[in-house]
């Protein structure tokens, strides 16, 4: 076959995407370095020796710690979408699934009290040890335990969901031909599930990997002490404590250099992404019967889900006594409700509107063949994705000083732009995300459709709508519902720029926390987490409307 | 299509109905006008009796404030700024954004003297341990006995570099251990359970059970005496004294209504603002009430003796203390 001819509207398209991003991230370290070098620096350069082995200490510490959990996140994940996978009808299926992603969207602050009712010096495992007699307790989660049990409670739900969604994907047919040779388990994992795992788990352990780089409350409450500090509080405190723009955004670059590289290191081991066309009809496994598989796949599953569960009902069984009427009652919550929504919404369709183009561009860029445009679909890869690693006080900062210039101070009008900035900065966290889910996806209709439409003549809104929508569409409710779930509950931006007139859910739980309000906080949370819950369910609902197949 | 029209008008609604008109605007903490603020309250009996219009903006917290107005510099749209402590007063005069107020300061009742022509205080409280009752029966009588007691026992602190109390209780040991300080924190370590970056984890996790201590203020046991009817919780009395937190309010220079502004700190040590300071900002009133304290402001603790460093003093020195801690609290 020859190289496809240059698609131009649709690389523009991507390259018009790829460009927004990186001007939102650009355009607030500017705005900072900009201010840095206005503003008179507040005496920095006397202790810069010290500041330097304090600098090098503390990534080397993020590193580590970010290393660590992912390692453990994603190589635990394994198994566990293996065997979700691989037992498609055990009961709870679809409540555990939905369960694995609400970690990632509850606030940071809440999700560590629950996982201290369970792990924590007198949590239930503690009182759990003591009633069989075992005074000891556990050993103390506080220090580089706790950040770990946490960062894999948070990440290893979201790496076992991403890979089940890829599993997921192994055509019908590749069963029936493991069927007719009498495939054993291990040969099937080596050759069936394993390429199709390494195609996704570079991405995924990416995405986890800055999450955790990226970590902040987690590792500071849980970390015991000032020695586990990351290049997030070092660049917090510059900007909040110090406002010292310009050390902030040296450390910003620090922390987008460090990972950038890593990911781009990860890309390099990633296989091109395998698309097998299928027909889409399923074939039972001939895996399912082993005995010692059931019972492997049984305890992985109950143990994630034990591991996943038990702090959420810790959360849950807080908000029993939360005075639930009152809350409902209160017209401040109804509006953060509501402006959650809206966020999260306007935040979900910016993503997909961004993630869908790039995609495509990636892919006919790779296409195309030549180094230029595989830099291209690289970039349109890793650019997407590190904004994860951009500190949400830089980029508040940032686009703050940015709008101010505007108009000369919003200061008292002070709703509409900081909506749309937060509105922007979630659509573009949640970009990451929408990126894996629908990459493989993307990669899947375009070489089951390409030559398909390219005979038929189908092109444009047509082929859409009629060749790639109808198999997208499961990908996109997925991916719409992450990112509408992440941006509802995001306190990154909305912290900066939250005020009496732009509140939302989460945002109103750390509020009443920080006025003696637990219960109050412990009641708003579990509202959040229905809200989260109902969403997943109203997006896997409508994927599966139109059945998802022809 | 009927998704995204859907989501604009939700969007909309969210927003709620603009505000149109202002006479007098206060930047100030998000805490301090939430519904059981004292904000609301201030709002209503200043405008009764100003006949203006009272414009609360709320920002995340003190620190924030300050970074707004060196952000915003003399562009910024308020007259006054109420929420910074004395630790941030040094800096916040070094932007040159501040006004001298020129009020009338007789009302003005702290437990040390207050001599300073650009703020005013408005509240006091002084930072404290908070022991849970029922998991410490003897709780430290001294910093000392802090310090040396017994590592089962732990406490919560806050991160001096990212939190207003966690910089409070380094002050602290700083008053009361000097150059001692670096030796003090490290007997204290084993008994820190964690070191939060704000205030709001540190009690959290302290109301959860996991820890027996966390530093707080004198004045969290009278919330949770008369808000939760609980007497689970009381604040350690130190026999050293403890570490004053005053909370200031300053008009700027760039405002057009001075003479509103003036009127309004002067206002502020008065019964129509100090009424609503101790059981919705639980803090000490630091002016004139109209009725006495509650009861339960009674049964609190009184230091026998307060301590303060000068804003300049903390200016100074916080950066070198700060890298102080650090390298104890690292090894």
């Amino acid at each position: 076959m020859k190289p496809a001819k240059l698609d131009c509207p649709v690389l523009l398209a991507g390259g018009v995407a790829l460009a927004g991003v990186t001007a939102v991230m650009a355009a607030a370290l500017g705005a900072l370095a900009v201010t840095a070098a206005t503003t008179p620096g507040e005496g920095a350069g006397d202790r810069a020796w010290w500041a330097d082995a304090y600098l090098w200490r503390v990534v080397r510490f993020t590193l580590w710690q970010a290393g660590l959990s992912a390692a453990l996140s994603v190589g635990l994940a394994i198994p566990v979408a293996r065997a979700i996978v691989r037992r498609p009808d055990f009961p709870g299926r679809g409540i555990l699934l939905r369960l694995f992603a609400l970690p990632l969207a509850l606030p940071a602050l809440v999700v560590v009290l629950g996982i201290v009712e369970v792990w924590g010096r007198h949590g239930w495992l503690a009182g759990g040890l003591n009633l069989l007699g075992f005074s000891g307790g556990p050993p103390g989660i506080y220090g580089l335990s706790g950040i770990l049990l946490a960062h894999v409670f948070f990440n290893l739900p979201l790496a076992a969901r991403l890979m089940v969604f890829h599993l997921e994907r192994i055509p019908g047919e590749t069963w029936r031909l493991a069927n007719q040779l009498g495939l054993t388990p291990a040969t099937i994992f080596r050759v069936i599930e394993w390429p199709a795992l390494r195609a996704c788990l570079p991405g995924v352990a990416g995405l986890v990997l800055m999450l955790c780089i990226a970590s902040f409350t987690v590792v500071l409450t849980l970390g015991g002490g000032p020695a586990a500090t990351t290049i997030e509080v070092a660049i917090y405190q510059a900007l909040r404590f110090d406002f010292d723009p310009g050390r902030a955004v040296v450390l910003a670059l620090i922390q987008l250099a460090l990972t950038g590289g890593l990911i781009a290191a990860g890309l390099r081991l990633s296989l091109p992404m395998m698309a097998e066309p299928g027909l889409a009809r399923a074939f039972a496994r001939p895996d399912r019967a082993a005995p010692w598989g059931r019972l492997g796949d049984g305890v992985a599953i109950a143990a994630a889900a034990l591991y996943i569960a038990l702090p959420l009902m810790a959360l849950a069984l807080a908000a029993l006594s939360a005075p639930f009427g009152r809350l409902l009652g209160e017209a401040v919550v109804w509006r953060a409700i509501l402006t959650s929504l809206a966020i999260g919404g306007g935040s979900a369709v910016l993503c997909l509107a961004l993630a869908w183009p790039m995609l495509s561009a990636a892919y006919r860029a790779r296409q195309a063949g030549s180094r230029l445009w595989s830099g291209f679909a690289a970039a349109c890869d890793t650019g997407g994705s590190l904004i994860l690693v951009m500190p949400p006080i830089v980029l508040g900062a940032g686009w703050f000083m940015l709008l101010r210039g505007l108009d000369g101070g919003f200061a008292v009008d002070y709703t509409l732009a900081p909506a749309t900035v937060v509105v922007a900065v979630n659509g573009l966290m949640a970009l990451p995300y929408a990126l894996r889910i629908l990459g493989p996806a993307h990669a899947n209709a375009a070489a089951a459709h390409d030559r398909l439409c390219a005979s038929l003549g189908l092109a444009g809104w047509n082929r859409w709508r009629l060749a790639d929508w109808p198999v997208l569409r499961p990908g996109f409710a997925m991916a719409f519902a992450f990112a509408m779930a992440l941006s509802l509950c995001d306190l990154g931006a909305i912290a900066l720029f939250g005020s009496q007139d732009l509140i939302t859910l989460p945002l109103l739980i750390l509020q009443r926390m920080g006025s003696y309000r637990t219960m109050d906080a412990a009641g708003l949370a579990f509202l959040l987490v229905l809200l989260c819950l109902a969403l997943l369910a109203t997006a896997e609902r409508w994927a599966a409307k139109t059945g998802s197949r022809r | 299509m009927r998704i995204l029209i859907a989501f604009v008008s939700l969007f909309l609604l969210a927003l709620g109905p603009a505000k149109a008109t202002e006479t007098l605007t206060i930047y100030t903490y998000e805490s301090f006008i939430a519904d059981w603020g004292p904000g609301p309250a201030v709002k209503k009996s200043f405008e009764a009796e100003c006949g203006c219009t009272l414009n609360w903006v709320g920002i995340q917290d003190g620190v924030a404030i300050l970074n707004r107005l060196k952000i915003e510099g003399a562009s910024a749209r308020a007259d006054l700024v109420l929420g910074l402590d004395t630790n941030l007063v040094a800096e916040a005069k070094a932007t040159g954004l501040f006004q001298e107020h020129g009020a009338d300061t007789a009302a003005i009742t702290l437990p040390v003297p207050w001599n300073d022509d650009v703020f005013i205080p408005y509240d006091f409280a002084h930072f404290a341990v908070i022991y849970n009752r029922q998991a410490v029966a003897e709780p430290p009588a001294s910093l000392k006995a802090l310090v040396e007691g017994d590592s089962g026992q732990k406490i919560v602190l806050q991160d001096p570099r990212t939190s207003t109390p966690g910089l409070g209780f380094l002050l602290w040991m700083k008053s009361v251990y000097g150059d001692r300080a670096a030796d003090a924190w490290a007997r204290l370590k084993p008994r820190i359970l964690t070191v939060t970056p704000g205030w709001s984890e540190a009690y959290g996790l302290f109301t959860k059970g996991e820890a027996e201590m966390v530093l707080s203020y004198t004045t969290s046991p009278a919330y949770h005496r008369i808000a939760e009817k609980s007497e689970k919780y009381a604040a350690a009395a130190f026999s050293e004294g403890h570490y004053l937190q005053v909370e200031v309010a300053g008009m700027l220079k760039a405002s057009k209504n001075q003479a509103l502004a003036r009127r309004f700190l002067e206002f502020m040590t008065g019964p129509g603002f100090q009424d609503h300071i101790p059981t919705k900002n639980w803090m000490f009133p630091a002016g004139r009430l109209s009725k006495p304290l509650p009861a339960e402001f009674g049964r609190l603790v009184k230091p026998s003796k307060t301590f303060l460093y000068t804003p300049e003093e903390v200016a100074a020195n916080r950066r070198a203390w700060i890298d102080e801690w650090l390298d104890v609290m690292s090894r």
